[in-house]
């Protein structure tokens, strides 16, 4: 007894250092990125398209707005073909294949990002430039590159949620008659929707925060996309392409679009929790 | 039943867990607290630079043995900043220096010139400054207004802090700024990649790092190259720039007095920079 | 007119195919082009030399050495502190606010982008601590970086026990400590697992938080002090930089093997650790 209170209190301490240092992380962001927000004031700085900061004027709303293209874009393909093949992997396929291709997505998880750019680059912005026009660095290249990232994280959370619901719910189903698909769409990932949410979170994060592979292939121009063939520039790149360079007020702002950046990702997370816990609910009342 | 470990499974978690610790406090102590490397040099900054100061460095290593140079990229402003901050020993710059910086010693350890490039299809053989100021900046839109084909002008720049765009702000701009709708490229190879593969684009690097791959403009009628810069008649010049505290370290100073010699400067020059002298 | 519901599964499987289909081959074609163009010309020197020429020639060393480093020096500093607070967090505190709030700040932090934790890393590590632009300074960034996704996949791995087995357990006279380890970890272990190397992965890839904190120097670092570039660096200034397409396919084709390689090691521990400690 004695071993367990000393192991918990080693634990708690763990947990502890933990909580402090991602504390500080989210402090550190805030104080540095506040002052100026304040000082510019929140909706100018928001809502203004006017980004020079050699001139001090910082208004982010065009890479708002990128951001959130670019983000869309990226979860229809990312959920479309992730769930789908998350699906297909944890219900449908015969058991050998599955050994293979979950580890080969896990594989893809941890492909760098600068090389889904790469191939962005030489691959898929030519093909856009030559066949759909504009300058090919555009919203469309963006989220198929951020879409084919964001997949692997999605299919494997997914799998591992859709398998984590017990064995018994699925017979009981069959047991009653229904088909497995039927006993998938009806009960399987309604009962798997609190992992599955957090798949699609995860993923939508990975794509908020992609940072060096829209670099690459979405143009980084000031202006509002007109269309998905416009370039388009984020919030993250942003930071990326000012930061080396960034000092004093300019470096302040950067820390601003970091605050804002984190206020758009705890938003995104409150909506997940509210829609997890009715399915934490739903699964307590089965 | 006493706590003690009894079964293969809890000994292999505990294993783990205590390798885990003791892994990292070896590793830590092996590699020791105190800063290896004490008569190495680092420099930061400007990845125009970048490219010919780690050339230079490895050439330095090589004749002398034991001496350590890092060289780091970051940007022209980033290298200043690291300056000030103590990071690095010295910092590059392809810009003249502004504002308060000039507090800081700044050495000239050659000069290159800003070429504008565009697709070697492209027709146009030559702009004036104002016309290149026209393009950047919005009011010229097509190729069309400039001789050539009826195809919309994709702008290509440095990023806001790039050395390279403050230089060429600096020269041809003016007051003027640099079009919204410009694509936004965060080195020079990346304005290379991106001009070589689009026909109607245009934008502005380092001349020593063209290549054959482009075509470069000649800029009120004087072509783009380094004799041309080096007898002063080609417009668009800047500085490469050592940057340092006004107190050097011995093995810095060393390190610039090489750079400065004749040897270095060869090998810019053969590099495709314009040497000091 | 409702379809008979098998033939509505058969499409649906059938379409299912499809997507993943495309999916599966865009993946495959990724690492097919990047093998077609690296493998090659790749040579024992490339791996073991150090680089030439503004990187030309020469070989990656001393990025591989980085890279190695840095990854094993974060993990090992992330994972058992994320583990343990996972435990903390599942199996010692009950569901309130408290744990609600650390959760929801665990989800928050783990979708930052990483530049953030770049630009922490540059402030905090590199210029306030003093460290320099250093092999420490990306670690610990890097740490920090994968901290909430390990704590986060960990809980959630823990708490997809069934309460059942917990339950059984103590009625079999366990202590809490002995539940945790003998009955609860084993069978969370592969969804821990997926969480650690998930997280390699990303640490391994990560560019822009490492550039920042760990500066992207050419040599080997001999010091947790020292600056150095890791592999995804090197292949992203190669690449941009136009300075050698050859040698960045063959960074990037390294870099890819090595990921394969911890992922199969990953499947081959989790295996054995499965055959003799899975409760199911």
């Amino acid at each position: 007894m004695k071993t367990d209170k000393i192991i918990s209190w080693i634990l708690l301490l763990m947990a502890l250092t933990a909580i402090c240092g991602l504390a500080l992380i989210t402090i550190f962001i805030f104080k540095e990125g506040l002052p100026i927000l304040v000082k510019v004031g929140p909706v100018k700085f928001i809502f203004s398209m006017d980004w020079y900061p050699s001139e001090g004027e910082f208004g982010i709303f065009s890479m708002i707005v990128g951001s959130l293209a670019v983000t869309c874009g990226a979860l229809i393909i990312g959920i479309i073909f992730g769930i789908g093949c998350a699906i297909l992997l944890a219900q449908f396929c015969p058991p050998r294949l599955v050994s293979i291709l979950k580890p080969l997505v896990e594989l893809l998880a941890g492909i760098p990002s600068v090389v889904y750019g790469f191939i962005g680059v030489v691959v898929l912005v030519p093909l856009i430039r030559d066949y759909l026009g504009g300058p090919g660095l555009s919203v469309l290249a963006s989220s198929i590159v951020l879409g084919i990232m964001v997949l692997p994280t999605i299919i494997s959370i997914s799998i591992d949620a859709i398998r984590s619901v017990p064995g018994a719910y699925r017979e009981g189903s069959i047991a009653l008659g229904a088909t497995e698909w039927q006993t998938m769409c009806m009960l399987t990932l309604k009962a798997a929707r609190s992992g599955i949410v957090a798949a699609i979170i995860l993923g939508m994060g990975r794509a908020i925060g992609e940072t060096m592979a829209v670099i690459m292939v979405a143009g980084n121009t000031l202006d509002l996309p007109q269309s998905i063939l416009d370039p388009v520039r984020t919030l993250t790149s942003n930071i990326a392409l000012e930061m080396g360079y960034a000092a004093g007020t300019h470096r302040q702002a950067l820390f601003a679009t970091g605050v804002i950046l984190f206020i758009i990702i705890m938003i995104l997370n409150s909506i997940a929790l509210v829609v997890s816990k009715h399915g934490i609910k739903s699964r307590k009342i089965l | 039943m006493g706590c003690n470990v009894k079964t293969k499974r809890e000994l292999i978690k505990f294993s783990w867990a205590i390798f885990n610790v003791f892994s990292i406090i070896l590793v830590m102590f092996l590699f020791g607290c105190s800063k290896t490397h004490k008569n190495s040099i680092n420099i930061v900054g400007s990845t125009s630079v970048q490219p010919f100061a780690e050339m230079l460095a490895q050439e330095f290593e090589r004749l002398n043995p034991g001496v350590h140079v890092e060289v780091q990229g970051g940007g022209s402003t980033a290298g200043i900043q690291s300056v000030l901050q103590n990071i690095a020993d010295i910092g590059t710059c392809s810009r003249q220096l502004a504002g308060s910086e000039t507090n800081l010693n700044s050495i000239l350890i050659a000069k290159d010139g800003l070429a504008i490039v565009v697709h070697p299809s492209n027709s146009i053989d030559n702009l004036s400054r104002e016309q290149i100021r026209d393009i950047f900046s919005g009011k010229i839109t097509s190729w069309k207004e400039l001789g050539g084909k009826d195809q919309p002008i994709r702008i290509i720049t440095r990023e806001e802090g790039s050395g390279t765009r403050e230089a060429f702000v600096k020269m041809v701009m003016g007051k003027s700024r640099i079009s919204r709708k410009a694509l936004n490229q965060e080195s020079n190879g990346a304005v290379k990649e991106l001009v070589k593969n689009d026909p109607c684009g245009i934008g502005y690097m380092s001349l020593g790092l063209v290549g054959n791959e482009l075509k470069m403009v000649s800029v009120d009628g004087i072509k783009p190259t380094i004799d041309e810069a080096k007898a002063g008649k080609y417009p668009l010049v800047r500085p490469f720039l050592f940057v340092t505290k006004n107190e050097i370290k011995p093995e810095s100073q060393k390190f610039i007095d090489f750079v400065l010699s004749s040897n270095a400067q060869e090998i810019l020059r053969r590099e495709g920079l314009i040497p000091i002298k | 007119m409702r379809l008979p519901p098998l033939i509505t599964q058969r499409i649906a499987v059938a379409l299912m195919w499809i997507l993943a289909g495309v999916a599966l081959s865009i993946l495959a074609f990724i690492i097919v082009f990047i093998f077609y163009n690296g493998l090659p010309n790749l040579s024992w020197e490339f791996l073991t030399k150090e680089p030439r020429h503004m990187g030309r020639e020469g070989g990656i060393f001393p990025m591989i050495v980085a890279t190695a480093y840095i990854t094993a020096l974060g993990l090992s500093i992330a994972s058992p502190i994320g583990l343990a607070t996972a435990i903390y967090l599942t199996e010692y505190t009950e569901e309130g606010v408290i744990k609600n709030i650390i959760r929801f700040g665990a989800d928050c932090l783990a979708g930052i982008p990483s530049i953030i934790f770049g630009l922490f890393g540059f402030v905090f590590f590199v210029i306030t601590l003093g460290l320099g632009l250093s092999v420490i300074s990306g670690a610990l960034t890097l740490a920090l970086m994968v901290l909430p996704t390990i704590i986060r996949t960990s809980e959630e791995a823990i708490r997809a026990v069934p309460q059942v087995y917990r339950e059984v357990s103590f009625g079999l006279g366990s202590t809490k400590w002995q539940m945790i380890t003998r009955v609860v970890l084993p069978s969370a272990l592969p969804g821990i697992f997926t969480g650690i190397v998930l997280s390699a992965g990303r640490c391994i890839s990560e560019t822009a938080a490492v550039m920042l904190t760990a500066g992207s120097a050419l040599s080997l670092p001999q010091s947790v002090f020292d600056s150095s570039r890791t592999l995804a660096l090197h292949f992203y200034i190669m690449s941009r930089e136009g300075i050698s397409m050859q040698n960045a396919y063959q960074t990037a084709a390294i870099l890819i093997i090595a990921i394969l390689i911890i992922n199969i090691f990953a499947y081959w521990l989790m295996r054995r650790f499965i055959s003799r400690l899975s409760v199911s």
